[in-house]
Protein backbone atom coordinates (compact mmCIF):
# COMPACT_ATOMS: atom_id res chain seq x y z
CA UNK A 1 0.00 0.00 0.00
CA UNK A 2 2.75 2.27 0.98
CA UNK A 3 4.53 1.41 -2.44
CA UNK A 4 1.62 2.56 -4.05
CA UNK A 5 1.01 5.92 -2.41
CA UNK A 6 4.64 6.38 -3.21
CA UNK A 7 4.65 5.56 -6.99
CA UNK A 8 1.29 7.76 -7.13
CA UNK A 9 3.78 10.70 -5.56
CA UNK A 10 6.77 9.92 -7.78
CA UNK A 11 4.11 10.18 -11.09
CA UNK A 12 2.17 13.31 -9.93
CA UNK A 13 6.22 14.79 -9.96
CA UNK A 14 6.62 13.07 -13.46
CA UNK A 15 3.87 15.48 -14.71
CA UNK A 16 5.06 18.13 -12.98
CA UNK A 17 8.39 17.44 -13.87
CA UNK A 18 7.51 17.56 -17.53
CA UNK A 19 5.60 20.54 -17.41
CA UNK A 20 3.57 19.92 -20.45
CA UNK A 21 0.00 20.82 -19.77
CA UNK A 22 -2.28 18.68 -21.48
CA UNK A 23 -3.71 20.40 -24.85
CA UNK A 24 -7.37 21.77 -23.94
CA UNK A 25 -8.60 20.58 -27.33
CA UNK A 26 -7.32 18.57 -30.06
CA UNK A 27 -5.09 20.17 -32.72
CA UNK A 28 -7.43 20.71 -35.56
CA UNK A 29 -6.52 19.37 -38.90
CA UNK A 30 -5.51 22.02 -41.18
CA UNK A 31 -8.74 22.58 -43.82
CA UNK A 32 -9.27 21.02 -46.95
CA UNK A 33 -7.94 23.03 -49.26
CA UNK A 34 -6.98 20.35 -51.99
CA UNK A 35 -10.71 19.78 -52.66
CA UNK A 36 -10.91 23.98 -53.61
CA UNK A 37 -7.75 23.57 -55.49
CA UNK A 38 -8.95 20.51 -57.33
CA UNK A 39 -12.58 22.14 -57.89
CA UNK A 40 -10.57 25.33 -59.25
CA UNK A 41 -8.45 23.41 -61.64
CA UNK A 42 -10.93 21.15 -63.43
CA UNK A 43 -13.16 24.07 -64.05
CA UNK A 44 -10.65 26.63 -65.09
CA UNK A 45 -9.53 23.19 -67.76
CA UNK A 46 -12.96 22.67 -69.10
CA UNK A 47 -13.04 26.31 -70.37
CA UNK A 48 -9.59 25.38 -72.49
CA UNK A 49 -11.30 24.16 -75.77
CA UNK A 50 -12.81 27.33 -76.11
CA UNK A 51 -9.28 28.85 -76.12
CA UNK A 52 -6.94 26.55 -77.26
CA UNK A 53 -7.08 26.12 -80.72
CA UNK A 54 -8.46 22.94 -81.99
CA UNK A 55 -5.04 21.66 -83.32
CA UNK A 56 -3.90 21.80 -79.56
CA UNK A 57 -6.84 19.82 -78.07
CA UNK A 58 -4.60 16.30 -79.59
CA UNK A 59 -1.85 17.36 -77.08
CA UNK A 60 -4.29 18.52 -74.10
CA UNK A 61 -6.16 15.46 -74.34
CA UNK A 62 -2.22 13.63 -74.57
CA UNK A 63 -1.94 15.41 -71.02
CA UNK A 64 -4.80 13.58 -69.46
CA UNK A 65 -3.36 10.46 -70.40
CA UNK A 66 -0.15 11.31 -68.92
CA UNK A 67 -2.10 12.66 -65.54
CA UNK A 68 -3.94 10.02 -65.46
CA UNK A 69 -1.04 6.94 -65.90
CA UNK A 70 0.92 9.44 -62.99
CA UNK A 71 -1.74 9.92 -60.71
CA UNK A 72 -1.64 6.01 -60.85
CA UNK A 73 1.47 5.09 -60.51
CA UNK A 74 2.07 7.78 -57.92
CA UNK A 75 -0.27 5.93 -55.79
CA UNK A 76 1.47 2.86 -55.34
CA UNK A 77 5.05 4.01 -55.99
CA UNK A 78 4.92 7.62 -54.28
CA UNK A 79 2.32 6.63 -51.47
CA UNK A 80 2.82 2.97 -51.10
CA UNK A 81 6.70 3.13 -51.59
CA UNK A 82 6.57 -0.02 -53.99
CA UNK A 83 8.38 1.55 -57.00
CA UNK A 84 7.07 0.03 -60.46
CA UNK A 85 8.56 -0.58 -63.93
CA UNK A 86 5.28 -1.99 -64.91
CA UNK A 87 2.79 0.31 -64.96
CA UNK A 88 2.48 -0.74 -68.61
CA UNK A 89 1.14 -4.00 -67.65
CA UNK A 90 -2.16 -2.40 -66.01
CA UNK A 91 -2.97 0.33 -68.81
CA UNK A 92 -2.51 -2.18 -71.40
CA UNK A 93 -4.63 -4.69 -69.47
CA UNK A 94 -7.69 -1.39 -69.39
CA UNK A 95 -6.68 -0.56 -73.20
CA UNK A 96 -6.68 -4.52 -74.48
CA UNK A 97 -10.06 -5.42 -72.13
CA UNK A 98 -12.22 -2.54 -73.92
CA UNK A 99 -10.70 -3.17 -77.03
CA UNK A 100 -11.35 -7.03 -77.23
CA UNK A 101 -14.84 -6.41 -76.18
CA UNK A 102 -15.70 -3.02 -78.59
CA UNK A 103 -14.12 -5.11 -81.27
CA UNK A 104 -15.63 -8.92 -80.83
CA UNK A 105 -18.72 -8.04 -79.35
CA UNK A 106 -19.28 -4.57 -80.42
CA UNK A 107 -20.02 -3.66 -76.13
CA UNK A 108 -19.59 -0.08 -74.64
CA UNK A 109 -16.22 0.67 -74.01
CA UNK A 110 -17.73 2.09 -70.93
CA UNK A 111 -18.45 -1.14 -69.78
CA UNK A 112 -14.96 -2.19 -71.21
CA UNK A 113 -13.72 0.62 -69.15
CA UNK A 114 -15.32 -0.67 -65.83
CA UNK A 115 -14.03 -4.61 -66.87
CA UNK A 116 -10.57 -3.47 -67.52
CA UNK A 117 -10.11 -1.66 -64.48
CA UNK A 118 -11.04 -4.94 -62.74
CA UNK A 119 -8.90 -7.17 -64.45
CA UNK A 120 -5.81 -4.91 -63.92
CA UNK A 121 -6.87 -4.75 -60.46
CA UNK A 122 -6.68 -8.07 -59.89
CA UNK A 123 -3.61 -8.90 -62.02
CA UNK A 124 -2.09 -6.47 -59.95
CA UNK A 125 -2.86 -7.24 -56.64
CA UNK A 126 -2.54 -11.29 -57.79
CA UNK A 127 1.22 -9.77 -58.85
CA UNK A 128 2.05 -7.98 -56.13
CA UNK A 129 0.82 -10.16 -53.39
CA UNK A 130 3.46 -13.03 -54.41
CA UNK A 131 5.81 -10.61 -55.00
CA UNK A 132 5.49 -8.71 -51.32
CA UNK A 133 4.45 -12.31 -49.60
CA UNK A 134 7.94 -13.79 -50.66
CA UNK A 135 9.75 -10.31 -49.54
CA UNK A 136 11.08 -8.89 -53.09
CA UNK A 137 11.47 -5.24 -52.23
CA UNK A 138 12.82 -2.72 -53.97
CA UNK A 139 14.75 -2.83 -57.02
CA UNK A 140 13.46 -6.97 -56.87
CA UNK A 141 9.87 -5.29 -57.06
CA UNK A 142 10.48 -2.99 -59.37
CA UNK A 143 12.45 -6.09 -61.38
CA UNK A 144 9.21 -8.45 -60.94
CA UNK A 145 7.11 -5.15 -62.36
CA UNK A 146 8.84 -5.47 -65.14
CA UNK A 147 9.11 -8.87 -66.02
CA UNK A 148 5.03 -8.86 -65.59
CA UNK A 149 4.41 -6.56 -68.32
CA UNK A 150 7.09 -7.59 -70.57
CA UNK A 151 5.53 -11.35 -70.38
CA UNK A 152 2.06 -9.47 -71.16
CA UNK A 153 3.47 -7.58 -74.12
CA UNK A 154 4.70 -11.25 -75.44
CA UNK A 155 2.15 -12.96 -74.49
CA UNK A 156 -0.09 -10.17 -76.26
CA UNK A 157 1.70 -10.19 -79.54
CA UNK A 158 1.54 -14.32 -79.76
CA UNK A 159 -2.30 -14.21 -79.17
CA UNK A 160 -4.76 -14.75 -82.06
CA UNK A 161 -7.64 -13.89 -80.09
CA UNK A 162 -5.95 -10.20 -79.51
CA UNK A 163 -4.56 -9.90 -82.90
CA UNK A 164 -0.72 -10.77 -82.35
CA UNK A 165 1.07 -7.81 -83.09
CA UNK A 166 -1.65 -6.12 -85.13
CA UNK A 167 -3.95 -4.90 -82.16
CA UNK A 168 -7.49 -3.90 -82.25
CA UNK A 169 -8.71 -0.81 -84.13
CA UNK A 170 -11.71 0.67 -82.97
CA UNK A 171 -14.74 0.65 -85.52
CA UNK A 172 -15.57 4.23 -86.92
CA UNK A 173 -19.53 4.80 -86.19
CA UNK A 174 -21.70 6.92 -88.45
CA UNK A 175 -22.14 8.91 -85.81
CA UNK A 176 -21.13 10.50 -82.90
CA UNK A 177 -22.28 8.70 -79.85
CA UNK A 178 -21.73 9.42 -75.67
CA UNK A 179 -22.68 5.80 -75.30
CA UNK A 180 -19.96 4.49 -77.35
CA UNK A 181 -17.36 6.70 -76.25
CA UNK A 182 -16.47 7.91 -79.29
CA UNK A 183 -17.27 11.67 -81.25
CA UNK A 184 -15.81 13.19 -84.38
CA UNK A 185 -12.01 14.22 -84.49
CA UNK A 186 -11.61 17.39 -82.97
CA UNK A 187 -14.33 16.91 -80.80
CA UNK A 188 -13.95 18.73 -77.09
CA UNK A 189 -15.97 15.45 -75.88
CA UNK A 190 -12.86 13.50 -75.86
CA UNK A 191 -10.91 16.35 -73.19
CA UNK A 192 -14.04 16.84 -70.95
CA UNK A 193 -14.55 12.92 -70.73
CA UNK A 194 -10.76 12.98 -70.03
CA UNK A 195 -10.62 15.70 -67.58
CA UNK A 196 -14.18 14.17 -64.92
CA UNK A 197 -11.33 11.19 -65.46
CA UNK A 198 -8.65 12.93 -64.03
CA UNK A 199 -10.59 14.73 -61.75
CA UNK A 200 -11.90 11.43 -59.92
CA UNK A 201 -8.63 10.50 -60.38
CA UNK A 202 -7.19 13.15 -58.28
CA UNK A 203 -9.80 13.27 -55.57
CA UNK A 204 -9.19 9.35 -55.06
CA UNK A 205 -5.82 10.33 -54.30
CA UNK A 206 -6.80 13.09 -51.88
CA UNK A 207 -9.52 11.13 -49.94
CA UNK A 208 -7.15 8.25 -50.11
CA UNK A 209 -4.17 10.40 -48.43
CA UNK A 210 -6.26 11.91 -46.05
CA UNK A 211 -7.96 8.94 -44.74
CA UNK A 212 -7.36 5.75 -42.25
CA UNK A 213 -6.24 3.48 -44.92
CA UNK A 214 -3.83 6.27 -46.91
CA UNK A 215 -2.08 6.93 -43.55
CA UNK A 216 -1.76 3.31 -42.50
CA UNK A 217 -0.36 3.31 -46.08
CA UNK A 218 1.97 5.91 -45.99
CA UNK A 219 3.26 4.69 -42.42
CA UNK A 220 3.90 1.12 -43.61
CA UNK A 221 6.21 3.36 -46.84
CA UNK A 222 8.41 5.11 -44.16
CA UNK A 223 8.98 1.97 -41.66
CA UNK A 224 7.27 -1.35 -42.21
CA UNK A 225 8.38 -2.61 -38.73
CA UNK A 226 7.03 0.08 -36.67
CA UNK A 227 3.88 0.24 -38.52
CA UNK A 228 3.62 -3.25 -38.11
CA UNK A 229 4.39 -2.79 -34.25
CA UNK A 230 1.60 -0.02 -34.25
CA UNK A 231 -0.67 -3.22 -35.58
CA UNK A 232 -1.44 -1.70 -38.90
CA UNK A 233 -1.36 -5.11 -41.34
CA UNK A 234 1.44 -3.90 -43.77
CA UNK A 235 0.51 -6.23 -46.71
CA UNK A 236 -3.04 -5.23 -46.50
CA UNK A 237 -2.30 -1.51 -47.16
CA UNK A 238 0.09 -1.97 -49.93
CA UNK A 239 -2.45 -4.10 -51.71
CA UNK A 240 -4.89 -1.31 -51.22
CA UNK A 241 -2.95 1.40 -52.48
CA UNK A 242 -1.79 -1.33 -55.36
CA UNK A 243 -5.58 -2.09 -56.66
CA UNK A 244 -6.21 1.90 -56.49
CA UNK A 245 -2.90 2.41 -58.93
CA UNK A 246 -3.98 -0.48 -61.09
CA UNK A 247 -7.47 0.95 -61.15
CA UNK A 248 -6.86 4.29 -62.25
CA UNK A 249 -3.82 3.49 -64.75
CA UNK A 250 -6.36 0.83 -66.85
CA UNK A 251 -8.52 3.54 -67.04
CA UNK A 252 -5.72 5.47 -68.64
CA UNK A 253 -5.42 3.07 -71.20
CA UNK A 254 -9.14 3.03 -72.20
CA UNK A 255 -8.70 6.74 -72.74
CA UNK A 256 -6.15 6.65 -74.73
CA UNK A 257 -7.69 3.42 -76.73
CA UNK A 258 -10.76 5.77 -77.60
CA UNK A 259 -8.78 8.85 -78.55
CA UNK A 260 -6.20 7.34 -80.66
CA UNK A 261 -8.46 4.16 -81.97
CA UNK A 262 -5.69 2.34 -82.16
CA UNK A 263 -3.93 -0.12 -79.96
CA UNK A 264 -1.30 -2.38 -80.04
CA UNK A 265 1.28 -4.70 -77.97
CA UNK A 266 3.98 -1.73 -78.42
CA UNK A 267 1.54 0.97 -77.39
CA UNK A 268 -0.47 -0.91 -74.72
CA UNK A 269 2.47 -2.89 -73.01
CA UNK A 270 5.56 -1.90 -73.99
CA UNK A 271 8.24 -0.17 -71.80
CA UNK A 272 8.23 3.47 -72.67
CA UNK A 273 4.34 3.51 -71.20
CA UNK A 274 5.45 2.22 -68.08
CA UNK A 275 8.48 4.78 -68.73
CA UNK A 276 6.17 7.70 -69.30
CA UNK A 277 4.12 6.96 -66.04
CA UNK A 278 7.26 7.39 -64.03
CA UNK A 279 8.54 10.14 -65.56
CA UNK A 280 5.26 12.15 -65.65
CA UNK A 281 5.12 11.56 -61.64
CA UNK A 282 9.04 12.26 -61.32
CA UNK A 283 9.40 15.20 -62.68
CA UNK A 284 6.47 16.76 -61.12
CA UNK A 285 6.85 15.22 -57.82
CA UNK A 286 5.94 11.51 -56.21
CA UNK A 287 4.57 11.07 -53.11
CA UNK A 288 2.28 14.61 -53.45
CA UNK A 289 -1.11 14.84 -54.85
CA UNK A 290 -0.79 17.66 -57.55
CA UNK A 291 2.71 16.14 -58.68
CA UNK A 292 1.60 13.94 -61.59
CA UNK A 293 -0.38 16.57 -62.84
CA UNK A 294 1.95 19.06 -63.08
CA UNK A 295 4.59 16.49 -64.21
CA UNK A 296 2.41 15.58 -67.10
CA UNK A 297 1.32 19.26 -68.21
CA UNK A 298 5.36 19.18 -69.35
CA UNK A 299 6.30 15.68 -70.50
CA UNK A 300 2.93 15.14 -72.90
CA UNK A 301 3.62 18.28 -74.42
CA UNK A 302 7.53 17.84 -74.48
CA UNK A 303 7.42 14.13 -75.45
CA UNK A 304 4.87 14.93 -78.76
CA UNK A 305 7.85 17.76 -79.75
CA UNK A 306 10.50 15.38 -79.41
CA UNK A 307 8.79 12.97 -81.32
CA UNK A 308 8.06 15.16 -84.72
CA UNK A 309 11.57 16.60 -84.27
CA UNK A 310 13.23 12.96 -84.55
CA UNK A 311 10.54 12.37 -87.13
CA UNK A 312 11.74 15.99 -89.26
CA UNK A 313 14.72 17.10 -87.99
CA UNK A 314 16.19 20.85 -89.10
CA UNK A 315 18.56 20.32 -92.20
CA UNK A 316 21.72 20.46 -89.74
CA UNK A 317 20.47 17.27 -87.54
CA UNK A 318 18.89 15.19 -90.04
CA UNK A 319 21.37 12.74 -88.97
CA UNK A 320 18.63 12.23 -85.98
CA UNK A 321 16.16 10.70 -88.20
CA UNK A 322 15.05 7.24 -88.10
CA UNK A 323 16.87 6.98 -85.51
CA UNK A 324 14.06 4.97 -83.06
CA UNK A 325 14.87 5.01 -79.39
CA UNK A 326 16.77 8.54 -79.29
CA UNK A 327 13.51 9.78 -77.72
CA UNK A 328 13.97 7.44 -74.78
CA UNK A 329 17.85 8.43 -74.03
CA UNK A 330 16.71 11.89 -73.31
CA UNK A 331 13.96 11.22 -71.23
CA UNK A 332 16.40 8.70 -69.22
CA UNK A 333 18.70 11.41 -69.11
CA UNK A 334 15.82 13.77 -67.77
CA UNK A 335 14.49 11.02 -65.09
CA UNK A 336 18.19 10.65 -63.72
CA UNK A 337 18.84 14.48 -63.38
CA UNK A 338 15.54 14.64 -61.84
CA UNK A 339 16.31 11.95 -59.65
CA UNK A 340 19.62 13.28 -58.51
CA UNK A 341 19.10 16.79 -58.58
CA UNK A 342 15.71 17.43 -57.92
CA UNK A 343 14.33 14.08 -56.06
CA UNK A 344 11.03 16.07 -54.69
CA UNK A 345 10.36 16.63 -58.20
CA UNK A 346 8.97 20.53 -59.31
CA UNK A 347 6.27 20.62 -57.54
CA UNK A 348 7.19 18.99 -54.35
CA UNK A 349 10.44 21.13 -54.44
CA UNK A 350 8.29 24.60 -54.64
CA UNK A 351 5.64 23.31 -51.94
CA UNK A 352 9.12 22.17 -49.97
CA UNK A 353 9.88 26.36 -49.95
CA UNK A 354 6.82 27.66 -49.99
CA UNK A 355 5.73 25.17 -46.58
CA UNK A 356 9.26 26.33 -45.18
CA UNK A 357 8.15 30.03 -45.13
CA UNK B 1 -0.62 -14.68 -12.32
CA UNK B 2 1.49 -14.23 -15.41
CA UNK B 3 0.52 -11.68 -18.04
CA UNK B 4 2.81 -12.82 -20.72
CA UNK B 5 5.26 -15.97 -20.83
CA UNK B 6 7.96 -17.37 -22.59
CA UNK B 7 8.96 -20.96 -23.10
CA UNK B 8 11.75 -22.68 -24.28
CA UNK B 9 12.37 -19.97 -27.00
CA UNK B 10 15.41 -21.28 -29.44
CA UNK B 11 16.55 -19.40 -32.25
CA UNK B 12 19.50 -20.19 -34.44
CA UNK B 13 20.65 -17.86 -37.68
CA UNK B 14 23.00 -20.39 -39.70
CA UNK B 15 25.39 -21.47 -37.00
CA UNK B 16 24.73 -18.58 -34.43
CA UNK B 17 22.77 -20.00 -31.56
CA UNK B 18 20.71 -16.34 -30.84
CA UNK B 19 18.91 -17.59 -28.30
CA UNK B 20 19.15 -21.48 -26.12
CA UNK B 21 16.11 -22.33 -24.44
CA UNK B 22 14.77 -19.06 -22.63
CA UNK B 23 11.82 -19.34 -20.41
CA UNK B 24 10.86 -16.04 -18.74
CA UNK B 25 7.14 -14.56 -17.35
CA UNK B 26 6.12 -11.17 -16.29
CA UNK B 27 3.41 -10.78 -13.92
CA UNK B 28 0.14 -8.41 -14.74
CA UNK B 29 1.40 -4.84 -14.08
CA UNK B 30 4.64 -5.46 -12.80
CA UNK B 31 8.04 -4.43 -14.73
CA UNK B 32 10.63 -6.56 -15.97
CA UNK B 33 13.80 -5.91 -16.81
CA UNK B 34 16.52 -7.98 -19.45
CA UNK B 35 19.61 -7.52 -18.80
CA UNK B 36 22.80 -8.92 -20.65
CA UNK B 37 26.05 -7.77 -22.51
CA UNK B 38 25.90 -6.93 -26.42
CA UNK B 39 25.28 -10.21 -28.69
CA UNK B 40 23.43 -11.77 -25.88
CA UNK B 41 19.79 -12.02 -27.27
CA UNK B 42 18.10 -9.58 -25.99
CA UNK B 43 16.87 -8.08 -29.06
CA UNK B 44 16.30 -11.35 -30.95
CA UNK B 45 14.30 -12.55 -27.87
CA UNK B 46 11.45 -9.54 -28.44
CA UNK B 47 11.73 -10.21 -32.30
CA UNK B 48 10.20 -13.64 -31.51
CA UNK B 49 8.09 -12.52 -28.69
CA UNK B 50 6.50 -9.96 -30.65
CA UNK B 51 6.59 -11.82 -33.94
CA UNK B 52 8.65 -9.83 -36.46
CA UNK B 53 10.46 -13.96 -36.67
CA UNK B 54 9.14 -17.26 -35.18
CA UNK B 55 11.44 -18.78 -32.71
CA UNK B 56 12.11 -22.32 -33.79
CA UNK B 57 10.97 -23.58 -31.27
CA UNK B 58 9.19 -22.63 -28.20
CA UNK B 59 5.97 -21.15 -26.78
CA UNK B 60 4.80 -17.37 -26.01
CA UNK B 61 1.50 -17.21 -24.24
CA UNK B 62 -0.20 -13.82 -23.74
CA UNK B 63 -2.89 -14.02 -20.94
CA UNK B 64 -3.00 -17.32 -21.49
CA UNK B 65 -3.58 -17.64 -24.79
CA UNK B 66 -0.84 -19.30 -27.22
CA UNK B 67 0.46 -16.05 -29.52
CA UNK B 68 3.63 -18.19 -31.19
CA UNK B 69 3.85 -16.76 -34.40
CA UNK B 70 1.36 -14.73 -34.60
CA UNK B 71 1.99 -11.16 -36.88
CA UNK B 72 3.02 -8.57 -34.81
CA UNK B 73 0.11 -6.44 -36.57
CA UNK B 74 -2.58 -8.90 -34.66
CA UNK B 75 -0.57 -8.90 -31.73
CA UNK B 76 -0.06 -5.31 -31.67
CA UNK B 77 -3.88 -5.37 -31.73
CA UNK B 78 -4.52 -7.91 -28.96
CA UNK B 79 -2.26 -5.01 -26.20
CA UNK B 80 1.73 -6.12 -27.20
CA UNK B 81 3.32 -3.32 -28.46
CA UNK B 82 7.17 -2.92 -28.24
CA UNK B 83 9.45 0.24 -29.04
CA UNK B 84 12.46 -0.13 -31.48
CA UNK B 85 16.45 0.04 -30.21
CA UNK B 86 17.22 2.10 -33.26
CA UNK B 87 14.81 4.51 -33.87
CA UNK B 88 11.89 4.28 -36.70
CA UNK B 89 9.67 7.20 -36.98
CA UNK B 90 7.27 7.70 -40.23
CA UNK B 91 9.87 10.57 -41.48
CA UNK B 92 7.46 11.67 -43.63
CA UNK B 93 4.62 12.75 -41.38
CA UNK B 94 5.33 15.39 -37.92
CA UNK B 95 5.64 14.12 -34.60
CA UNK B 96 1.62 14.52 -34.30
CA UNK B 97 1.14 12.41 -37.26
CA UNK B 98 3.09 9.46 -36.03
CA UNK B 99 1.10 9.20 -32.76
CA UNK B 100 -2.34 10.11 -34.53
CA UNK B 101 -1.55 7.09 -37.00
CA UNK B 102 -0.99 4.58 -33.95
CA UNK B 103 -4.19 6.30 -32.08
CA UNK B 104 -6.46 5.43 -35.16
CA UNK B 105 -4.72 1.90 -35.53
CA UNK B 106 -5.76 1.73 -31.93
CA UNK B 107 -9.10 2.25 -33.13
CA UNK B 108 -9.99 6.15 -32.37
CA UNK B 109 -13.62 6.46 -34.01
CA UNK B 110 -12.84 10.06 -35.34
CA UNK B 111 -10.11 11.51 -36.87
CA UNK B 112 -10.40 14.42 -34.13
CA UNK B 113 -10.83 11.79 -31.69
CA UNK B 114 -7.07 9.92 -32.56
CA UNK B 115 -5.66 13.69 -32.50
CA UNK B 116 -6.69 14.27 -29.00
CA UNK B 117 -5.37 10.75 -27.81
CA UNK B 118 -2.03 11.42 -29.44
CA UNK B 119 -2.21 14.78 -27.71
CA UNK B 120 -2.07 13.31 -24.36
CA UNK B 121 0.27 10.94 -25.56
CA UNK B 122 2.75 13.61 -26.89
CA UNK B 123 1.99 15.65 -23.76
CA UNK B 124 3.09 12.76 -21.17
CA UNK B 125 6.04 11.68 -23.26
CA UNK B 126 6.99 15.74 -23.16
CA UNK B 127 7.04 16.59 -26.57
CA UNK B 128 4.24 19.06 -26.87
CA UNK B 129 6.61 21.32 -28.40
CA UNK B 130 7.97 19.61 -31.12
CA UNK B 131 4.32 17.81 -31.66
CA UNK B 132 4.29 19.93 -35.30
CA UNK B 133 8.18 19.05 -36.11
CA UNK B 134 9.04 16.92 -38.83
CA UNK B 135 9.55 13.30 -37.30
CA UNK B 136 12.83 12.77 -39.44
CA UNK B 137 14.59 15.24 -38.29
CA UNK B 138 14.05 15.47 -34.82
CA UNK B 139 17.53 14.99 -32.09
CA UNK B 140 18.11 11.19 -31.20
CA UNK B 141 17.25 11.63 -27.75
CA UNK B 142 13.23 13.25 -29.10
CA UNK B 143 12.52 10.24 -31.06
CA UNK B 144 12.99 8.04 -28.50
CA UNK B 145 10.37 9.72 -26.70
CA UNK B 146 8.38 9.29 -29.62
CA UNK B 147 8.82 5.87 -29.86
CA UNK B 148 7.55 5.68 -26.71
CA UNK B 149 4.25 8.21 -27.52
CA UNK B 150 3.93 6.08 -30.25
CA UNK B 151 3.28 2.84 -28.18
CA UNK B 152 1.66 4.79 -25.62
CA UNK B 153 -1.55 5.66 -28.20
CA UNK B 154 -1.87 1.96 -28.66
CA UNK B 155 -3.00 1.70 -24.78
CA UNK B 156 -0.71 -1.45 -24.31
CA UNK B 157 -1.08 -3.97 -21.94
CA UNK B 158 2.17 -5.14 -22.56
CA UNK B 159 5.22 -3.01 -23.36
CA UNK B 160 8.10 -4.26 -24.91
CA UNK B 161 10.46 -1.65 -24.31
CA UNK B 162 14.19 -2.01 -26.48
CA UNK B 163 16.63 0.51 -24.66
CA UNK B 164 14.06 3.30 -24.30
CA UNK B 165 16.94 5.33 -22.29
CA UNK B 166 19.64 5.10 -24.83
CA UNK B 167 21.40 8.04 -26.02
CA UNK B 168 19.30 9.87 -23.49
CA UNK B 169 21.72 12.15 -21.13
CA UNK B 170 21.21 11.73 -17.51
CA UNK B 171 18.91 15.00 -16.93
CA UNK B 172 16.43 13.04 -19.95
CA UNK B 173 16.54 9.54 -18.55
CA UNK B 174 14.80 10.93 -15.26
CA UNK B 175 11.26 11.85 -16.58
CA UNK B 176 11.32 8.69 -18.66
CA UNK B 177 11.77 7.07 -15.72
CA UNK B 178 9.02 8.94 -13.94
CA UNK B 179 6.90 8.34 -17.15
CA UNK B 180 7.17 4.30 -16.82
CA UNK B 181 6.84 4.15 -13.22
CA UNK B 182 3.22 6.56 -14.18
CA UNK B 183 2.07 3.92 -16.50
CA UNK B 184 2.86 1.02 -14.31
CA UNK B 185 1.34 2.60 -11.00
CA UNK B 186 -1.76 4.63 -12.61
CA UNK B 187 -2.73 2.27 -15.67
CA UNK B 188 -1.56 -1.16 -14.92
CA UNK B 189 1.20 -1.50 -18.12
CA UNK B 190 2.93 -4.74 -17.70
CA UNK B 191 6.46 -3.92 -19.00
CA UNK B 192 9.35 -6.14 -20.49
CA UNK B 193 12.79 -3.84 -21.10
CA UNK B 194 16.10 -4.10 -22.18
CA UNK B 195 18.35 -2.23 -20.56
CA UNK B 196 22.04 -1.30 -19.66
CA UNK B 197 21.74 1.37 -17.34
CA UNK B 198 21.63 -0.65 -14.15
CA UNK B 199 20.42 2.08 -12.19
CA UNK B 200 17.69 2.63 -14.06
CA UNK B 201 16.75 -1.37 -13.96
CA UNK B 202 17.23 -1.07 -10.24
CA UNK B 203 14.61 1.45 -9.69
CA UNK B 204 11.98 0.53 -12.71
CA UNK B 205 12.07 -4.02 -12.38
CA UNK B 206 10.13 -5.69 -10.21
CA UNK B 207 12.24 -8.73 -11.21
CA UNK B 208 15.23 -9.37 -13.70
CA UNK B 209 16.13 -11.44 -16.02
CA UNK B 210 20.24 -11.58 -17.23
CA UNK B 211 20.81 -12.82 -20.50
CA UNK B 212 24.69 -14.69 -21.70
CA UNK B 213 25.37 -15.93 -25.05
CA UNK B 214 21.72 -16.62 -25.74
CA UNK B 215 20.74 -18.15 -22.66
CA UNK B 216 18.76 -17.34 -18.81
CA UNK B 217 21.75 -17.21 -16.91
CA UNK B 218 19.75 -16.05 -14.02
CA UNK B 219 16.37 -14.64 -13.08
CA UNK B 220 14.57 -13.15 -9.77
CA UNK B 221 14.47 -10.31 -7.63
CA UNK B 222 16.92 -7.64 -8.45
CA UNK B 223 19.10 -7.39 -6.06
CA UNK B 224 19.67 -10.82 -6.09
CA UNK B 225 20.42 -11.28 -9.59
CA UNK B 226 23.15 -8.22 -9.63
CA UNK B 227 24.63 -9.72 -6.78
CA UNK B 228 24.68 -13.47 -8.08
CA UNK B 229 28.70 -14.12 -8.73
CA UNK B 230 27.71 -15.79 -12.20
CA UNK B 231 26.65 -12.43 -13.15
CA UNK B 232 29.21 -10.61 -12.07
CA UNK B 233 31.47 -12.07 -13.61
CA UNK B 234 29.85 -12.47 -16.85
CA UNK B 235 28.70 -8.99 -16.93
CA UNK B 236 31.95 -6.89 -15.30
CA UNK B 237 32.05 -4.24 -17.84
CA UNK B 238 31.63 -0.59 -18.15
CA UNK B 239 27.70 -0.62 -18.18
CA UNK B 240 27.90 -2.38 -14.26
CA UNK B 241 30.37 0.45 -13.20
CA UNK B 242 28.32 3.32 -14.49
CA UNK B 243 25.49 1.85 -12.58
Amino acid sequence: MSLGTQTRTTGQKADAALATPYLPLAPRRPFPYEYAILAVIVVAAAALPFILPAAEMAIAVRVLVFALMGIGWNIMSGFGGMFSFGHAAYFGIGAYTAGFMLVEFGVSPWIGLIVGMIVAVIAAVGISYLALRYKLEGAYYAMSTFAFAEMLRLFVSGNDALHRTVGFTVPVLPEASFGMFQFDAGSPMYFWIGLVMVGIALLMSIVFLRSRTGRFTLAARDNEMAASALGINVLRYKLTAVALSAAITASAGVLYLQFYMFIDPDLGFGAHVSNNAIITTVVGGAGTIWGPLVGAVIMAPLSDVVASFLRNPPDQLAFLAGHGGLDLLLYAVILIAFVILLPKGIYGTIWNKVKRK
Amino acid sequence: MSLLEVRGFSKSFRGLKALRDVDLSVDEGTILGIIGANGAGKTTLFNCITGAFPPDSGTVTLDGRDVTGVATHRLAKLGMVRTFQLMRPFHSMTVLENVTVAALSHGARSDRAARAEAAVAIAKTGLTEWSGNESGQLPAAVQKRLELARALAMRPRVLLLDEVLAGLVPAERMPVLELLETLRAEEGVTMIFIEHIMAAVRRLSDSVVMMDQGAVLASGQVDAVLADPLVIEAYLGKEYTNA
